[in-house]
C-alpha cells in the first residue's frame, strides 16, 4: 500500500502544481487583456460572473498576490471557471461539459487500441528478431515521425468528397440532436472513424518500438532459457514469460506518454473540427477567450492525471513487487 | 583514452546523411532559394512544373522557396531547445541521482510533474502570453518544458552508476564530488545523454511545426509548419492544391525519420542487445531450417535418408 500512497500524494502535488501554473499564467500577460474584454461586455455580464472573472485575473489589484491565491483557490473548489466570452454568455463548465465527452471517448478508444495493436506487434517483433519482421521497423518509424495533423490533412483529401462516405469534418451532421438513440451514435462514429484511424497510425509506432525493445531485452534474461529448456511450447513462453515481463515498462510508460498524446490529438480536432475539447482550445487562443483557455488547460490536466492513476493501478496488478508490505 | 571507430550500420548512416541534408539547407537554405518566398507572383496555384517545383500558392509565392528557407527556422528551434533541454535535463538528472536523501527525491518529483502535465495545451498557452514571440522566445518555451524526459533516464542510470565499484573507490580515495561527476558518471552517461537530445530536438521541432500550424506563434519567419498554416487556410485542400502541403508534411516525416534512425544506432551502443541479430534462420546442408536462440546450440544431426526427417 506505500506505493498507492506515494503516487497518491505524487498526483495530489502534480494537481497542486497546475492548479499553480494556472493561477499565474494570466497575471504575465502584459496589460490585461481581460480588463478590456469585460470592460467591452460591460452591461451585460451581471456582477456575480464580474466578481468571479476578478478572481480568476487577479483585476482587483488592491488584494496580495496570496489573498488572491486563497480567492482562486476558493472558487475552484466551488467548480467555478469564469465565463466564456466567445461563448457569452454561458459558463466555461458548460462549455468543456458538452465538449470532453468527444475527446474523452476519441482519445480514450485510440490510445487503447493503439496501445494493444503497437504491443501485440512488438512481442510479435522482439520475439522474431533477425527475420523478415525487423523490415517492419523503418516502416513504423517513419509513419510515427508524420505529425498527427498532416496524416489527418491527407486522409481528409484522400478519403472524403462529396461522394465519399466519410465525412470531413466535425462530430455529427449539423441536422442532428445529440443524444443516445442509435442515429446519431451510428453518425458520430462514421465521423470519428478517420480522426481515430489518424491518431492511431501515428501513434501505434511508439508502443512497438518499446515493446520490441523490451522483448528482446527479456529474451535473453535466464528465466527464458529455463522455460525453453523445459520444453515449454515456443508460443508458451512468448506469451507466458517474456511478453508479460516486457510489458510492465509499457504499462509504466503509458500514462507517461499520454500528456503528448493529448497535444496531438488536439491538432487531430483542430483539422477534423472536431467538437472537442482541442478544438475548443484553439478557438480560444485565436479569440482570446482566456476564461476559457484556463479551464480547458485545468480540466486536460485533471484528465491526464485521473489516466495517470489508473494506469498505476494496473501497474500495481501486473506486478506483484509494488503491492509488498515495506 | 582511446577510442574505436566502427563504421556506423545502415540504419545510422541513412540518419546521418538526411540530418547532413536539412543541416546544409539551414545554412544555405535563403541562398538557394529561387525566388522570394513572400514574392507573389501571376503563377496562381501552379502545380509543381519545372520553374516551380513544388508549384505555387494563391498569390503566387514559390512554395520550394518557402521551404528552403523554413529549414532555417525548424532546424534552429529545433537544436536550440534540444540543447537547452539537454543542459537542465543533465543538471537535474544527475544531481537528483547522484544527491541522496529527500533532496534527490524532491528534485526528481518536480520532473515527473513536467512529464505528467500535458506539455502541448502548456506550450501554446504560455507561447500566446508572450507577444511577438520569435524563434528565440519559441525555443526557449520549449526548452524549458522538454526537459524532464531526459532527465528521467538520466537520474536513473545515475542512481545505478552510483553504486558502481569505479564510483565508490573514486569516493574512497577522497575524489571531490565534481571530480566523480565529472570524470567518472558523465562519461558513462554519454549515450543516453545523446540520446535524449535527439529525442528532445524532436519533440520540440513537431511542437515548433505544431504552433505555427494552428497559428499562435507570430508569423515573422517562413518555417515548414507556417507553409501548412497557408495551405490550411487558404482550403488548399478543397481545391486540390496537394502540392502546398505534401512537401512540408515530408519534410518534416524525414527529419523525423532521420533522427529516430539516429536514435536506433545510439540505443544499440546502449544495449548491445538490440543490434540487428542478422540472420537467425540458418537452412541446413539437407535443406532443414534451424532458428538461432539464444543461450541455445542447435544440433544439426545429418539425416539418414534423402526423405528428412529426424
Amino acid at each position: 500500500m506505500k506505493y498507492f500512497a506515494r503516487r497518491l500524494g505524487f498526483y495530489i502535488l502534480t494537481l497542486w502544481a497546475a492548479i499553480t501554473i494556472n493561477f499565474f499564467i494570466p497575471r504575465m500577460i502584459p496589460g490585461n487583456p481581460v480588463d478590456s474584454l469585460i470592460a467591452q461586455r460591460r452591461g451585460e455580464i451581471d456582477s456575480n460572473a464580474i466578481k468571479s472573472l476578478d478572481i480568476l485575473f487577479g483585476l482587483d489589484k488592491h488584494q496580495s498576490l496570496l489573498s488572491q491565491y486563497w480567492s482562486y483557490l476558493g472558487q475552484l473548489a466551488h467548480g467555478d471557471l469564469g465565463i466564456s466570452f466567445q461563448n457569452f454568455p454561458e459558463p466555461v463548465t458548460s462549455v468543456l461539459g458538452s465538449a470532453l465527452p468527444w475527446t474523452l471517448g476519441l482519445i480514450g478508444t485510440t490510445t487503447i487500441l493503439a496501445f494493444l495493436i503497437g504491443t501485440l506487434l512488438g512481442v510479435f517483433a522482439g520475439w522474431k528478431r533477425g527475420t523478415w519482421v525487423d523490415g517492419l521497423l523503418p516502416v513504423t518509424t517513419f509513419l510515427s515521425s508524420i505529425p498527427y495533423f498532416w496524416l489527418g490533412l491527407i486522409s481528409v483529401t484522400l478519403f472524403t468528397g462529396v461522394d465519399s462516405w466519410l465525412p470531413s469534418s466535425g462530430g455529427y451532421d449539423p441536422g442532428l440532436v445529440p443524444g443516445w438513440d442509435f442515429g446519431f451514435i451510428g453518425n458520430a462514429l462514421r465521423h470519428s472513424i478517420l480522426p481515430a484511424a489518424t491518431i492511431i497510425i501515428s501513434s501505434v509506432g511508439g508502443w512497438l518500438l518499446a515493446m520490441r525493445n523490451m522483448m528482446v531485452t527479456v529474451s535473453a534474461e535466464d528465466y527464458i532459457t529455463v522455460a525453453h529448456a523445459k520444453g515449454l511450447s515456443d508460443r508458451r513462453v512468448m506469451t507466458k514469460y517474456a511478453a508479460r515481463n516486457a510489458l510492465l515498462p509499457s504499462v509504466s510508460g503509458f500514462g507517461m506518454a499520454l500528456g503528448l498524446v493529448v497535444g496531438g490529438t488536439f491538432l487531430v480536432e483542430y483539422v477534423f473540427s472536431y467538437p472537442g475539447v482541442g478544438l475548443q482550445l484553439l478557438n480560444a487562443i485565436s479569440g482570446h477567450d482566456y476564461p476559457l483557455i484556463q479551464g480547458v488547460f485545468l480540466t486536460v490536466t485533471v484528465a491526464v492525471l485521473a489516466a495517470n492513476f489508473l494506469a498505476d493501478l494496473a501497474y500495481m496488478a501486473l506486478d506483484p513487487r509494488t503491492r509488498k508490505e515495506g | 583514452m582511446k577510442f574505436h571507430f566502427r563504421l556506423p550500420g545502415v540504419k545510422v548512416m541513412v540518419g546521418l546523411v538526411l540530418l547532413a541534408v536539412f543541416t546544409f539547407l539551414a545554412f544555405f537554405g535563403s541562398a538557394l532559394a529561387p525566388y522570394d518566398p513572400s514574392a507573389r507572383s501571376n503563377d496562381i496555384l501552379q502545380s509543381p512544373s519545372a520553374k516551380h517545383w513544388f508549384g505555387t500558392t494563391h498569390i503566387g509565392q514559390d512554395i520550394f522557396s518557402q521551404i528552403l528557407v523554413g529549414t532555417r527556422s525548424v532546424m534552429f528551434v529545433g537544436f536550440f531547445a534540444g540543447i537547452l533541454a539537454t543542459v537542465i535535463a543533465v543538471i537535474i538528472g544527475v544531481t537528483s541521482g547522484y544527491l541522496s536523501g529527500w533532496a534527490g527525491e524532491a528534485v526528481s518529483t518536480v520532473s515527473n510533474v513536467f512529464i505528467v502535465i500535458p506539455a502541448l495545451p502548456l506550450i501554446v498557452i504560455v507561447t500566446n502570453v508572450i507577444p511577438n514571440s520569435g524563434d528565440w522566445a519559441i525555443a526557449m518555451v520549449i526548452g524549458c518544458t522538454g526537459w524532464a524526459w531526459g532527465a528521467r533516464l538520466l537520474r536513473a542510470q545515475t542512481l545505478s552508476l552510483r553504486q558502481r565499484d569505479f564510483v565508490q573507490a573514486a569516493r574512497a580515495n577522497g575524489e571531490s564530488t565534481w571530480r566523480i561527476v565529472g570524470v567518472e558518471i558523465l562519461p558513462n552517461l554519454t549515450a543516453i545523454i545523446a540520446s535524449s537530445f535527439i529525442g528532445t530536438v524532436m519533440f520540440a521541432v513537431m511542437t515548433e511545426i505544431a504552433l505555427a500550424f494552428v497559428g499562435v506563434s507570430g508569423i515573422s519567419q517562413w518555417n515548414w509548419g507556417e507553409v501548412l498554416f497557408w495551405a490550411q487556410g487558404q482550403q488548399a485542400l478543397a481545391i486540390g492544391a496537394w502540392w502546398w502541403f505534401v512537401p512540408a508534411g515530408l519534410c518534416i516525416a524525414l527529419l523525423g525519420t532521420s533522427l529516430a534512425l539516429i536514435n536506433f544506432g545510439i540505443d544499440e551502443i546502449v544495449n548491445p542487445r538490440l543490434r540487428g541479430a542478422g540472420r537467425t534462420t540458418v537452412r541446413t546442408a539437407d535443406g532443414r531450417k534451424a532458428r538461432m536462440r539464444f543461450g541455445f546450440t542447435p544440433v544439426l544431426t545429418p539425416s539418414a535418408d534423402e526423405g528428412g526427417g529426424r
